[in-house]
């Protein structure tokens, strides 16, 4: 652990009771950074968050104070969309920020809309944060009630109106375009770009998209002077920021950390490492989507640029630890099928390109690959990389083909011993050491068609193998 | 997932339906009232389609057509426009399911830490002694990997599951008690050690607890999971409270 404790903005006491109240919040010095904001011109307020250089906390990592002056001027409607759609695998901070201290949320709110000059603003929650939504409900009608929502806020002469919409259940409402279609009361698929949202949103309208986290941070920016944020951190990552960790380490949670910590210390430090005698064998730095990384990355500093140069991204934030007890297969099937589901079809790379991804991992599992599959494997992931509306293939891609490269062996050996237990090759002692480790079952529905033969001994109907699949952990 | 919508064909021959004429569509009072009000927060009334159909969904149990069409009425839209819409999202259901849902996560976090047996272990108690009331659905990730495996039972997220606790998930649900009281995610505290001080100040009045996330009923000694921090961080306790 670091010497000194590192600096929580975002975390600080977290779970006080009725924080999620305006009375505590405010007793706690809560729409303090609103007040100082409006005695600010908006250029002003623009300013500290473009001095704080403070980056995205989504994924794409596009620096906030940009993305603002992005915005054109001018009298027209303009939006603020809050993407609280939280659906990467592994990330699960708005979740806490939103149900413990939803007011810090609507203040940044309110103070990026004021800098940005819109009028009307949006929270797009997922439609499972069920309880979530509830408590951003009831912190939204106190505010409103106090005089933060609605017209000439504190007698200031701004407006903003602030609605909390629900989603019903799709990861692509998270990209933004996606979640602006969504919004608008259409399927979630996403829109061509440019135009970019800035320029053409939301109804049309010139549209500030921020996640939660980004914009909770916003008050204690405000509060501190981006210029003093900007020194936390490191040049390129300024800030802290919520790191999600879970899979397996011994305490799965968020943490709030100070950017460009080394890695190690998350997960060993923080989140205590993989359960006792076992060890890390990869892990996602940034949610499902991203490059996974192996143990002999576990000291790459946490922060957007360190990450990037380690061939992977920080992504959401969330760090998903995959130890040696897993087969590599298993986690790529896993993340394959994810991104199929959720898949929206609408480009042909990601529609066919998920699809395929899925069905070469099951031929590998069962048995009927060949090692040249993995290079056309490798190739389905080049294709789609870049060559759709929106990154959710990309998504895939990107962690689909750093396995390939870095667990080779692995998987030529999953090849192998899945095609001696299929009998291609293999004699009946193999056959038998196989399914006695149990870790080769093959799917139900294999492309050769066999039926599932529940998990009798194999060879006992025409030589056909037991085929039915286990779970894949 | 059934690719819904995909593979049903559509029947040619029947004229497409127009915007329901709203005198001649009868729609209970309630709902038409909560979609009127969704609509009144967008500028484009469009934009109230989810949180419509949602509502409706709770009517009729499931976005029926006789619930596409009273949306389409109180909406002035068309119900195909509505099917597009319900047919895109996991949680909008197309056809009739049973009246409580069972969201278990079966994501990689959730994966890695035996969600799939627990899946397979809630499905069949289901399908037992379920009494065809229960939808048991796997899920993609919920946003909930520190509480794995975990699943959303009517909504409410419960986690860490053990196998020993999908007995007592059955019986709450079918019991309407609260599902698993120790297990929802509602009570956990953050698993930071750095983010609370333990030096909250005083709440000199009266009000302080009336957070639907937080108050009294947070629960210090959270179970299971090695979510808490042993006792070397306690969290805010009992004299809280009292305040």
């Amino acid at each position: 652990m670091a010497a000194s404790a590192p600096p929580i903005l975002l975390f600080s006491d977290i779970d006080e009771p009725g924080l999620a109240t305006l009375e505590v919040y405010e007793r706690r010095g809560g729409y303090d950074s609103l007040r100082r904001a409006l005695a600010m011109s908006p250029e002003e307020v623009l300013a500290q968050l473009e001095a704080s250089a403070i980056r995205g906390r989504g994924g794409a990592g596009f620096a906030m104070g940009k993305k603002i002056s992005f915005l054109p001027k001018g009298g027209m409607d303009k939006y603020l969309v809050c993407n609280a759609d939280e659906s990467e695998p592994g990330t699960f901070k708005d979740r806490e920020l939103m149900q413990k201290s939803p007011h810090m949320l609507i203040e940044g709110i309110i103070i990026a809309a004021y800098a940005a000059g819109a009028t009307r603003s949006f929270i797009y929650i997922r439609g499972e944060y069920a309880l979530q939504a509830d408590v951003l409900d009831a912190a939204l009608q106190e505010a409103r009630r106090a005089g933060y929502i609605g017209e000439n806020i504190l007698g200031s002469g701004q407006t903003l109106s602030l609605v909390v919409h629900r989603g019903a259940g799709a990861y692509i409402c998270g990209e933004e375009t996606g979640l602006l279609d969504s919004l608008e009361g259409k399927r979630g698929n996403p829109r061509l770009k440019p135009p970019f949202p800035a320029n053409q949103g939301l109804y049309k309208g010139p549209t500030l998209i921020n996640n939660v986290e980004t914009l909770s941070t916003v008050p204690a920016i405000i509060r501190m002077g981006g210029a003093e944020y900007a020194k936390l951190g490191v040049e390129t990552s300024t800030g802290t920021k919520l790191v999600s960790v879970s899979g397996h380490v011994q305490r799965p949670g968020n943490y709030e950390i100070e950017l460009g910590v080394p890695s190690r210390e998350i997960i060993y430090g923080l989140a205590g490492g993989p359960p006792e005698g076992r060890s890390v064998k990869c892990w996602f730095p940034g949610g499902s989507s991203s490059p996974v990384l192996k143990a002999e990355d576990l000291d790459v500093p946490y922060d957007f640029n360190s990450l990037a140069q380690a061939g992977t991204m920080l992504g959401s934030g969330a760090i998903i630890v995959v130890d040696d007890s897993t087969a590599i297969l298993d986690v790529a099937m896993k993340v394959a099928k994810f991104y199929r589901h959720e898949s929206c079809g609408k480009c042909t790379p990601c529609r066919e390109g998920t699809n395929w991804t899925v069905k070469m991992l099951e031929r590998i599992d069962c048995g009927e690959a060949t090692p040249m599959d993995l290079e056309i494997m490798a190739s389905v992931q080049e294709h789609i990389t870049g060559n759709c509306l929106c990154v959710l293939g990309d998504a895939m891609a990107m962690p689909i083909g750093s396995m390939i490269a870095k667990f080779r062996e692995e998987f030529e050996e999953h090849i192998e011993m899945a095609r001696r237990r299929l009998g291609a090759g293999g004699d009946a002692d193999n056959e038998l050491a196989l399914a006695a480790q149990g870790t080769l079952e093959a799917p139900s529905q294999t492309l050769l068609g066999f039926k599932g033969e529940d998990d009798e001994a194999p060879g006992e109907h025409d030589g056909a193998p037991g085929t039915n699949r286990g779970g894949t952990s | 997932m059934s690719p819904r919508g995909w593979d049903v064909p559509a029947d040619l021959a029947k004229a497409p339906a127009g915007v329901p004429d709203p005198a001649s569509t009868p729609v209970p009072a309630e709902l038409r009232r909560e979609i009127e009000v969704h609509m009144a927060n967008y500028p484009d009334r469009r934009s109230a389609a989810l949180p419509a159909l949602a509502a409706a969904q709770r009517v009729h149990g499931w976005c029926s057509p006789l619930a596409l069409e009273q949306v389409a009425a109180v909406m002035a839209v068309t119900p195909a426009y509505l099917e597009s819409v319900a047919s895109f999202y996991d949680m909008l259901e197309t056809s009739p399911v049973p009246a409580h849902s069972v969201y278990v996560c079966t994501n990689i976090s959730c994966s890695l830490c035996g969600a799939d047996e627990i899946y397979a272990e809630i499905a069949a108690a289901a399908r037992e002694r379920g009494g065809g009331q229960i939808n048991v659905r796997s899920f993609e990730c919920l946003g909930a990997c520190d509480i794995a495996p975990m699943a959303s039972v009517d909504g409410v997220y419960v986690g860490p599951l053990s196998s020993g606790d999908v007995p007592r998930l059955i019986e709450d649900i079918l019991s309407g008690a609260p599902v698993l009281p120790d297990r929802q995610l509602a009570r956990m505290l953050s698993a930071d050690p750095h983010a609370n001080s333990r030096q909250f100040p005083e709440h000199p009045t009266e009000g302080a607890g009336g957070g639907l996330a937080s108050g009294p009923d947070i629960d210090p000694g959270r179970a299971g999971g090695g979510l808490a921090i042993g006792g070397e961080r306690p969290g805010p306790t009992a004299p809280l409270e009292d305040m």
